[in-house]
Order: C-alpha cells, then structure tokens, then sequence
C-alpha cells in the first residue's frame, strides 16, 4: 500500500513537505487531482499519480496548467473534492481560467497549489503569487511548516466549500522540500463520483451574467475577510509591545530569532496563515499593542503595505517596516541568520556577531553547473544542429527542460527564453526583423504545453525558421512524467491515447519535416542542413528516448567507449561535446566507464578514430 | 534539547538524499526531533546537492552561513565549497576521492590541492576527518556505499544526539537487500573516523 494511504491516525511518520500536502488532501477525502509538473511541486502529483493507481483517487497529468485548472474545475462543480497542482509560474498559464472561474465559484473543494520559488532553484522568476489572491478575489493559505502544510489541507477543502470558491494553497520551495516528522489524522471517505445541476444563468459567463457574478464574489470576499480574522491560522503570541507580523516559513526563523536574541518577553508576533483577505481587524487590533513593527516576508511587501494601509485607517503613526535597503530584500529567499539579524537591527537588540570563518587564503574552486547526463541524446542534436548550421549567422531561441542546459559552454545553444512555449512564437519575431537564421529547440512535453498555438501561427503568417523538436519521450527535466506523446505502456498502463508528434506537425500544415535520429550523427547534419535550407517552416523531430529515463526503464544501452592509443589528444571530443563521462588523468582523455551509455556520439566525431566500444580493448 | 546543526554536501548521485533520510528515519525512531531540507532540483543533472539537517528545539529547515556544526562533504572540492557554513568550532568530515566537476575537463577551472584543502580546513575549524571514503566503500563491496562510509565517521563523532545503532536500524529499514554492504560501509567508516 502507498505509504501516504496509511490509515493510523496519530502515528508519525518521517515526510517531505510536498508528501506532507498530499497527505493532507488525502486526509481531506480529496477524489480528483489535475496537474502539469513543476518544481517544486511535483512529487505533490507524483504521490497521486502513484495512489491513483492503487485506490479511486482519479488523477491525470494534463497538457498544461491551464487544462489541469479546467479539468479541476468541471469536477469541482459536480460536487467532487478537487486539486489542482502547479508551480507558481504555471497558475500564470492557468489564470485566463483562474480569474473568471473566482465568478463562477465551485461545489465540492477545489484546492489549487501554487508552489512558489524565492531564489529561484529551478524556474525563470520569483513572482510572489500571493497577488494572484488579489487580483482574483480568492482565498490564500499559507502554512509555514511541513506539519502545519499537512493540517492547512483540510482547512482549505472545508474553507472552499463553506464560500463555494477554489482556494489557494501558496507554498515556497522550503515548504515543499523541506523534511519533518509528521503526525498522521483521520482520513476521510473520497467520494469520487458528482453530479451537474444545469444552471446557465450562473454558468456560463456572458457579460450579464457576469455582472451579477462579480457582485457575488465580492461579497463572497467580505464573508471571506471575516473567516480570516477568526482563523486558527492567523494567530498572535507574546505580549510585548515589538510588533512582527509574518507569514510562510519567515514565522519560523522569526520563532528561532526572537528566542535566540532573548526578545521573547518583549515581542508580540502575528502570524498570517490565511493571507488574502489579510485578516483587517485582527491587525488593527495588534498594531494598537505595538510601539514599533517589522513585517518579515519573502518576495513582496505584499503584508506590509496592507498593514500600512490599516494603520492609516486607524491613524496609527508608529513605525512599520519590512521592505527596504537596511531591512529586508524583495530579492531571494530569507534564512534564519538573516532574519535575526534585521530583527536586531530594528527592534536595537544585542547581536551576537555571526561566527563564519575567514575564508581567505581559499583558492577559486572549479564551478560545478549541472549539465546534460553523458549520453544525453540532446547533447548530440545540439552538435548535428551546430554543424549543420555551421557558416550562418543564428539565433537558437530555446525552451524549458533539460534542454535549456544546452545554452551553457561548450555548446552554446540557447539565446532566447522566457516561458513555457516561447522558443516558437519568439521565433516568428525574429525571423521577422533580423536576417538571421532561427533555429528554436522545444522538448516533447513543452511542445503539447503551449508550442502548438506557436507553430500554428508560423505556418499561418508564413514566417521562416527551423524548429528542432527535442523528442526524447518523457518529461525528463521535472522527473520523467508522462506527456501525451508517451506510450504508456512503459508505466505498465494501460486505456491511454497517444500522440505523435510527426502527426500533428504534419496536420498543422508544416512543408518541411524531417524526423531524425539523433545519435546518426553525420545523417542527422545532412537533413538538418536541409531544413535550413528551407524557405518557410521546417521542423525536424530528433527522437530518442532520455537516457536516464531508459536506464530506469532498464532498456538495454550501448556498450560504453574508450579512449585508444591513436588518441592525439586534440581533445575535440571534450571541448566541442561536454559529455561528462570525460575527465582528464594526466593529461590525457579519459572516459568513465561507469558514466558512459554508450551513445557512440564521442566517436563518430573523433578525427582520428580513436574512441572505441570498450569491448574491442586489446 | 540542545540544538544541533549538520550540513551535507555531494555531487547529484552520490546518495546524500538517501543518507539525510536515514538519519531522518533514525531520530523518528529515537524520538529526536528533526527537521530538515534539501536542494535537489538538479541532482541528476550532475549539479550540488546540499541537505540541512537540523537536530533538537530549533524551528528552522535551513542552515545560514558560519552555524554549522558538522560539516560532512562526499567530494572534497564540495566540502571546500561549503566551508562558509562552518565556524572555528566545527567538526568537518570529508571523502577524499575527487570527482572534479566536468569545468576541469574542459579547462574552466583548476582543481584544488588536495593537501592544501585539508590544511585550509584543518586550519579554519575544530577537527577535520578526511579520509578516503570511496576506497573503503569499494572494500564494503559496494561502491555507491560512500554516503554510508560517511555517515559511519559522523555517528562514531559523538556530535549528533543520535547512537549508531539507531542508524544501523534505519539503514536496515531503508536500503533493503543493500543493507548488509551499507552495514558493512557504516562500520568501516565508524572505525576509520576512530583513526583520524
Ligand atoms: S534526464 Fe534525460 S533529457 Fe535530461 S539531461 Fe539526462 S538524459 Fe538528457
Ligand atoms: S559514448 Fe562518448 S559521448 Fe556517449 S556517453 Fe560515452 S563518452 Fe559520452
């Protein structure tokens, strides 16, 4: 059984914030979950993919998360305890659907997990979603430990059922990958199965509907503003007259910063749970206690200048603080060490000076990027495309995924990114005003995302470009997840569709298409110099599966390759490739045996010949 | 309960997930409380993994500069890198088997010294533990047992408010029909830490 499925109420058990939230919505009688991966929200999905399997729990990767929402949503309306899970830039894809399904409202539960990414480990901003509350009108629940993340699920659910509106459920990387000992609840009954009551007049959003839908939703906000200011999760501690008002995990390293600056007997702090609507009174009411307030929050003075805006209301004048040069950033994310210094600094308490160590005297060490596996079928597209495009002036629009990695030295391919989809459609621009020539990368998964639309209008608007699509069979990048162009069979399902890729190309009108195969790699230059030479929209589709992925499926691989005496050390192999199985050892190239899959890459481009299948060692 | 701080450092596949995770398990057996978080977002691409762990009353998940109290490194390169998070009272163990980052390959960078990384860090902290973990895991008759050489030398350290045997329990309960070879590599590294 599932570990997550465990029905011992009160038991503990060792959990990832991402496993903790799942648990949640597991406790919560969650039956229906909708998601596109995303760090750090994945395992969130991946935990239901697998508990899907083994019990009612319906579950779907779907195309992207605009659909997931959409998906969500219809089973929300029929009554049915819904989830749906993204990163924090993918409720941006979401939020054409996000802000008018606020209008409508739900029946059942519907839960959306924005996971937010301060410092950004993996994604292209910072955005701080807790304005998405804002600007749509919706519930934000912000849990500021992995325990708490699991008990806030429940809440959320019964929350969103009590205004008959979606919630949001804002987490940070440090929630979700962060790691706890949990106590486990009851788990509810899932009821999986809904109904739809027709009701146009609410339904379907036309602009006279709408206008009496938007009154709705901002009283449903009023009712909502008085929940938030009698939440169990919007609570005060302390009695001092130092006011810090917090949210997420900042509250945490505040609880350690005040104890270890030994403030406890004059602070007094407000932590915020249910951040939007911020709870109006119950602030009001703390900052007439206070002579002086810090807000400490990662991302936006999204709490601060609300609390401003109630010490106006209330004609408060004492200091409030959080944003600024000498306090806190709006860039990155916080750390305990940080916080309690601000809060020294602000509330003029004694500061024990930091510890670190002088590190002078410490040679600069080499930079450790991650980079493409060894044997990487991607690593030798980009090469193919390189040589291919070998004489022209290029610009190599790029997308989101392993791929992306490409971008870095020695391969260099990658000049333009911005989201989700963009390598396409920034290609029709380019194309346009330059006279360069545009050769984009989009992987599998990001294709069906939200490459479709782009590649439609190139083939409308006649532009010009090459678009390698980097088919590679799985999302690798986010763990291996499904797409659509997946056959399912490799995670022993069966009852899906599948598409392929060449398929909708073709359908979409594209002229020039070419599918080559990536590790051929004096093949693959020749019919890429040949959609480059195309005037028009060429597509090539360079398949083969991930290597990682097919390690783990333990599909059979090359035999590895080796580095024979008639190497002469030009060391192309190293410097045009950046395959990591290479190392040096005395000056000479050497392959890990270990590391390589034996893709055979290195040796078609060796000028010597020299790399050869291991087996053939004398 | 007095609070202590334990940072990781490897390269994406040298097993510090797992590692942190056992010793996770083996606090929820002894009823410590723990709490900890982890950088993984590019961990099989090759890139940094690092883990906090931190022990006892504290509420926090991560581990600012200079308040580590052990620092444990699977590559030595790595375990210079993180020395940001130490201060002049921390324990510092680390492998000594180099995986130089592909940079050095292609002439991006010089890989450090191996004597004067241990005299730096020997220099800047309490105790440095350096050894070569990779040799002793090849001799457990498991080569990807390095994290497990290593948790060895952390438990046999006494900083931790954790026994070894409460570790060995976890990796039984964790790592399955490796943990013969993973119990072999603790103790091997328990030993070894012992030495130096
Ligand atoms: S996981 Fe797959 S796609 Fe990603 S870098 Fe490795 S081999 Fe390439
Ligand atoms: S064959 Fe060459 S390029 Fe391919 S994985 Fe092995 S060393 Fe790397």
């Amino acid at each position: 059984m599932h570990k997550l499925l465990t029905d011992t109420p009160g038991n503990k058990m060792l959990l990832l914030g991402s496993e903790a939230i799942a648990r949640g919505a597991v406790e919560a009688g969650l039956a229906f979950a909708a998601t596109y991966p995303g760090t750090p929200s994945s395992e969130i999905s991946l935990n239901f993919f697998q508990i899907s399997q083994e019990s009612d729990l319906y579950f779907e990767y779907s195309t992207n998360e605009k659909v997931a929402l959409e998906v969500a949503a219809a089973a929300a309306n029929s009554g049915v305890r819904s989830m749906c899970i993204m990163k924090h830039v993918g409720l941006n894809v979401a939020a054409d659907a996000l802000m008018t399904l606020a209008y409508v409202g739900v029946k059942g539960g519907l839960v959306i997990i924005t996971a937010d990414d301060p410092f950004m480990f993996s994604s292209q901003n910072e955005q701080d979603n807790r304005y998405y509350g804002k600007l749509s009108g919706l519930p934000v629940i912000e849990p500021s430990s992995v325990q708490e993340a699991k008990e806030m699920m429940p809440y959320a659910f019964d929350l969103s059922e009590e205004l008959q509106e979606p919630v949001l459920f804002r987490t940070t990387t440090r929630i979700n990958h962060s790691t706890a000992i949990v106590e486990l609840g009851k788990i509810r009954k899932r009821v999986t199965k809904g109904s739809f009551k027709k009701d146009p007049f609410n339904y379907v959003t036309v602009p006279a509907v709408s206008r009496k839908l938007h009154v709705k939703l901002l009283k449903n906000i009023e009712k909502a503003s008085n929940i938030s200011d009698n939440s169990i999760y919007n609570f005060t501690e302390g009695k001092g007259d130092f006011g810090i008002i917090c949210n997420g995990v900042s509250y945490i390293y505040v609880s350690d910063a005040v104890k270890d600056l030994n403030l406890e007997d004059k602070t007094r702090i407000l932590r915020v749970g249910f951040s939007h609507p911020m709870p109006a009174k119950l602030i009001k009411t703390f900052l007439k206690e206070c002579k002086k307030v810090l807000v400490v929050e990662e991302g936006e003075p999204y709490m601060e200048e609300a609390v401003k805006a109630f010490a106006q209301e209330e004609g408060l004048t004492m200091p409030i603080r959080g944003k600024g040069e000498d306090l806190f950033s709006r860039l990155y994310e916080f750390d305990p060490a940080m916080v309690r210094k601000c809060i020294a600094k602000f509330f003029d308490a004694a500061f024990p000076a930091p510890k670190t160590v002088d590190l002078s005297g410490i040679p600069e060490l080499p930079q450790r990027p991650p980079n493409l596996c060894a044997g990487c079928s991607h690593r030798a597209t980009f090469y193919a495309v390189k040589k291919a495009a070998e004489g022209l002036e290029t610009i190599y629009p790029t997308d989101i995924g392993c791929y992306t990695l490409g971008f870095l030295p020695p391969l260099g391919m990658g000049d333009f990114l911005i989201c989700m989809g963009s390598s396409v459609g920034t290609s029709c621009g380019f194309s346009k005003v330059t006279d360069n020539k545009v050769i984009s990368f989009i992987g599998d998964s990001t294709f069906f995302h939200s490459g479709i639309p782009g590649l439609v209008n190139a083939v409308f608007n006649n532009h010009n470009f090459t678009l390698v699509i980097l088919d590679n069979g799985t999302t690798a990048m986010t763990g291996h997840q499904p797409n659509p162009g997946v056959d399912m069979s490799n995670f022993n399902l069966s009852g899906y569709g599948r598409i392929i890729i060449e398929d909708v190309v073709k359908a979409l009108g594209v002229q020039h298409i070419t599918v080559i195969r990536p590790y051929r790699i004096k093949k693959s230059i020749e019919a890429i110099k040949e959609a480059l030479n195309f005037k028009g929209v060429s597509v090539v589709i360079a398949k083969e599966m991930c290597t990682l992925y097919s390690k783990s499926l333990k599909k059979p691989t090359g035999k590895p390759f080796y580095i024979s005496e008639k190497c002469k050390n030009h060391r192309n192999c190293v410097n045009d490739l950046a395959c990591p199985a290479f190392s040096l050892k005395d000056n000479r190239v050497h392959i890990d045996p270990v590391m390589c899959s034996g893709c055979s890459v290195c040796a078609q481009i060796c000028p010597e010949n020299a790399i050869l299948p291991l087996k053939d060692k004398k | 309960m007095k609070t202590t701080r334990l940072i990781i450092v490897a390269v994406g596949g040298q097993g510090n997930l797992l590692a942190s995770r056992i010793l996770g398990e083996a606090s929820l057996l002894s009823g410590i409380p723990i709490r900890m978080s982890e950088i993984h977002g590019m961990a099989q691409r090759g890139g940094v993994v690092e883990s906090a762990l931190v022990f006892g009353e504290a509420e926090s998940t991560i581990i600012s500069d200079g308040e580590a109290d052990v620092l444990v490194g699977f590559e030595p390169s790595e375990t210079l890198r993180a020395l940001n998070k130490c201060n002049s009272g921390t324990t510092v163990i680390t492998n000594l088997s180099p995986l130089p980052p592909f940079t050095v390959a292609i002439g991006k960078g010089v890989y450090p010294d191996l004597g004067l990384l241990q005299e730096l860090i020997r220099e800047k902290t309490k105790r440095l533990i350096a050894f070569d973990a990779t040799a002793l895991a090849k001799e457990a008759g498991n080569v990807m047992s390095v994290n497990m050489v290593l948790l060895g030398a952390l438990l046999q350290t006494d900083i931790l408010p954790l026994s070894a045997d409460n570790v060995k329990e976890a990796i039984k309960v964790r790592t399955g029909k490796f943990a013969e070879s993973n119990i072999r590599a603790f103790e091997l590294g328990f030993s070894s830490a012992k030495l130096s």
